[in-house]
């Protein structure tokens, strides 16, 4: 994933450098941690958790027992990097739910970081996690605030609780949870209206809708390409409203997530969520760890194990399994996996998780195999249900048809084939294998 | 300039001003002569400022280079070249605020941008604006993506009394631009203002979709769209400059709105741009109001900037 991309490269190189140096000196780090100093200013990092950060690395990194080690550079990235996931807090930390429901979630923030679009993904992530949320609007000042929330509401077929935009936004919020607890809704999403941090009259109608629901959970949803101001906005609504964590929107750019850095560090509240697309399932639990290797180019296959798992149905990849052992894997299953594997986000996100392809440069050229999937899918889509089933009767005729129906030419179709066929001998050979070994993985396979 | 208008934008500013004086006189309080720590730490309040790298480098090259001809260097000193450097960045002659006009036909403006920043509301302020100083104003709702956009177009198009020109949501942007521009035409209004929807710089294909826009005004109408403003959030950081390079080289931007500068962000983050791309800024909005969007003077900024 190309989140914090420039970062991740800039101190990819620092490291690279460092590596090179067989023994480190006192002053190599120094010179090093300079350059690291400069990446996260650049990063919009604030300035005083940079501070901290670099002398806390350094510390630790100058020790005899650092210095004298075979590998002193593993040493001091191991550093960075342990020193990044505490930066940003250490453990994952979750929402808390009422021990009686129905739990309220207040989301607040500034305008446009991002909160309406957060409430629905919250709500969809809370949903897929086996709980029934309510949506509740708030925001009576922006126009047709409401009416995108309904919009969202009605997209994920969860219900919005409205008053419209003439009522007092906490008779709202007290009204939301009153309907969660006649109807059996046990999460309530509050979407509050956009405000700066230093408009008093606004932050004072936050204070009244939080002393009248008392919310289990206020949510600061920040813009994760907010500069040096990140740290202001948190504070404030911190002071004020005592929130509990954060969610970072807009990830999905290539915003240097200095916010992300400095949030955490200044206020002490955990970054709970991360948006990362424009998709309502585009929010995910924020990894401290994870985040900080993908930083340092580490990649994050937990992450990836985990989007497979949500993608696939296990009866599905038990049936799929059945298949591949009778040797009965066809195009159309073929098809369904491509889809599978679409479903776990976008190509380049995901081969930026893996190890050692984070960087900029390897991810150029992925916009073209996304196109080259779209290809694929057009192609066994023009096939009739028969051809998918036994590719063996597409003759020179049929081919025709087929690119002209795609929009590809017969090469393409060609191509195609002679991949499936491929996959299918490698599919045999591995199954005669795993034959003598037991069952395959429950991960299916990459095309 | 009006005095009021400089004043509101003063106002703006306070919290900027103050921070940043307030910080540059920590700094120099009790020395005589500037050290090298006391650079350090000026060159720190600079970054918080948003102002960028390179900004900051030149500032910080000439506050040395003064301080090694054994020059004394004091807040004053200090505050003066940060001045003239903003200034000159800015280009403070070259760059005007004033919006083109189509030589015949309806101007065209198109309001690009991430999502967030206040491009629906800049293109609601800019229609006030521009309906108060006599011209016919109509608005093109082309994001039909996000959820309800059309609608808040809608309610802006009410308050200022301007026509909105829409389809379904979901639909092709382009042809709504399209058919806003004939409805623009055929009806002789003086602007028309295409609200587009935000988008990450960093999706390829949004950029196309919205070269698209462009291609396709530039087809209806010679010279549309005339002003291509990117609207930038004041408390946007670094990231505001990948924003403006990919933005301009996809649909070349004619000027910057500069929003939400009423808050306690720093807006130093407009220097940057310029001095990396030249484009200038062409109003900044400073408040919730209808008409809380007015013109940038970047003599004004700078002063606001960094005088007491």
């Amino acid at each position: 994933m190309p989140v914090f991309e420039n970062l991740s490269a800039k101190l990819q190189g620092v490291f690279k450098n460092l590596r090179n140096r067989g023994k480190l000196t006192e002053k190599d780090v120094d010179l090093a941690l300079k350059e690291v100093r400069m990446a996260l200013l650049e990063a919009d990092v604030n300035f005083k958790v940079v501070k901290d950060f670099v002398a806390r690395v350094r510390a630790r990194a100058v020790g005899e027992e650092v210095l004298a080690s075979l590998t002193p550079a593993q040493q001091v990235i191991k550093i960075v990097h342990e020193e990044l996931t505490d930066l940003m807090g250490g453990q994952s930390s979750k929402i808390t739910f009422a021990p009686k429901p129905p739990t309220l979630i207040m989301l607040v923030g500034l305008q446009g970081s991002g909160k309406t679009t957060t409430c629905g993904k919250l709500a969809a992530l809370l949903r897929r996690q086996g709980r029934k949320p309510l949506l509740a609007a708030a925001d009576v000042y922006r126009p047709a605030a409401i009416r995108q929330l309904q919009v969202l509401g009605s997209q994920l077929n969860i219900e919005v609780f409205t008053l419209g935009d003439k009522v007092d936004p906490a008779d709202i919020a007290a009204g939301a949870m009153e309907r969660a607890k006649s109807f059996g809704y046990d999460t309530v999403i509050l979407d509050t209206a956009g405000r700066l941090h230093i408009d008093d009259e606004m932050m004072v109608e936050l204070e009244r809708i939080r002393a009248r629901v008392l919310p289990h959970e206020v949510l600061l949803v920040v813009d994760a390409m907010t500069g040096q101001d990140a740290v202001n906005v948190a504070t404030t609504f911190n002071q004020r409203m005592g929130i509990d964590g954060v969610v970072l929107t807009k990830l999905d750019g290539d915003a240097r997530g200095g916010a992300a850095l400095s949030v955490r560090a200044v206020t002490g509240k955990p970054i709970k969520f991360v948006a990362t697309g424009e998709k309502l399932d585009a929010l995910e639990q924020f990894h401290p760890d994870r985040m900080s290797s993908r930083i340092l180019g580490m990649g994050d296959v937990l992450t990836i194990i985990e989007r497979a798992q949500e993608a696939f149905d296990a009866e599905q990849a038990r049936k799929m399994e059945e298949k591949l052992r009778k040797q009965q894997f066809t195009l159309e299953d073929f098809l369904n996996q491509l889809q599978d594997v679409r479903k776990m986000g976008p190509l380049d996100q995901l081969l930026g998780m893996i190890p050692g392809l984070g960087k900029a440069k390897a991810l150029k050229d992925l916009q073209v195999s996304e196109k080259e999937l779209g290809k694929v899918e057009a192609i066994i889509r023009s096939m009739t249900p028969e051809e998918r089933r036994n590719p063996s009767m597409i003759d020179g005729s049929r081919k025709r048809r087929i690119a002209a129906g795609s929009g590809t030419k017969v090469q393409d179709v060609n191509a195609l084939l002679k991949q499936f066929e491929q996959t299918r001998k490698m599919i045999k050979q591995i199954s005669d294998a795993s034959r003598r070994r037991g069952p395959l993985g429950k991960m299916p396979f990459m095309p | 300039m009006s005095p009021s208008l400089f004043s509101a934008i003063r106002a703006g500013l306070t919290k900027t001003r103050e921070a940043l004086i307030g910080k540059i006189e920590q700094v120099f309080t009790g020395k005589a002569r500037i050290d090298e720590e006391a650079l350090e730490e000026l060159e720190a309040v600079l970054i918080q400022s948003d102002l960028g790298v390179k900004a900051t480098e030149s500032i910080m090259e000439a506050l040395r280079k003064r301080a090694e001809e054994g020059q004394p260097v004091d807040s004053n000193t200090a505050t003066g070249l940060i001045e003239e450097e903003i200034l000159r960045i800015l280009g403070a002659d070259s760059l005007r605020p004033e919006l083109a006009k189509a030589e015949q036909g309806p101007t065209v403006i198109m309001m690009v941008g991430v999502n967030g920043t206040g491009k629906t509301t800049s293109a609601g302020k800019i229609a006030s604006m521009l309906s108060k100083g006599g011209h016919g104003v109509m608005l093109a709702a082309a994001d039909t993506f996000r959820a309800a956009a059309i609608e808040q177009l809608e309610v802006w198009g009410r308050r200022v009394g301007a026509p909105v020109i829409k389809h379904q949501e979901g639909s092709d942007p382009a042809a709504v631009a399209f058919d806003a521009f004939e409805a623009a035409r055929a009806r002789g209004v003086d602007y028309l203002i295409v609200d587009t929807a935000g988008r990450l710089h960093t999706k390829s294909n949004l950029m196309e979709e919205l070269k698209k826009i462009k291609r396709v005004l530039g087809r209806a109408g010679t010279g549309a769209p005339h002003e291509v403003l990117l609207v930038v959030d004041a408390t946007t950081g670094q990231n505001a400059i990948a924003q403006a390079r990919v933005f301009n080289e996809a649909v070349e931007l004619t000027g910057i709105v500069l929003t939400k500068l009423d808050g306690t962000a720093r807006g130093g983050i407009v220097v940057a741009i310029c001095s990396e791309f030249g484009i200038p800024v062409k109003y900044v909005g400073v408040g919730e109001g209808v008409d809380d969007l007015r013109p940038f003077d970047p003599r004004e900024f700078a002063s606001s900037l960094v005088s007491h």
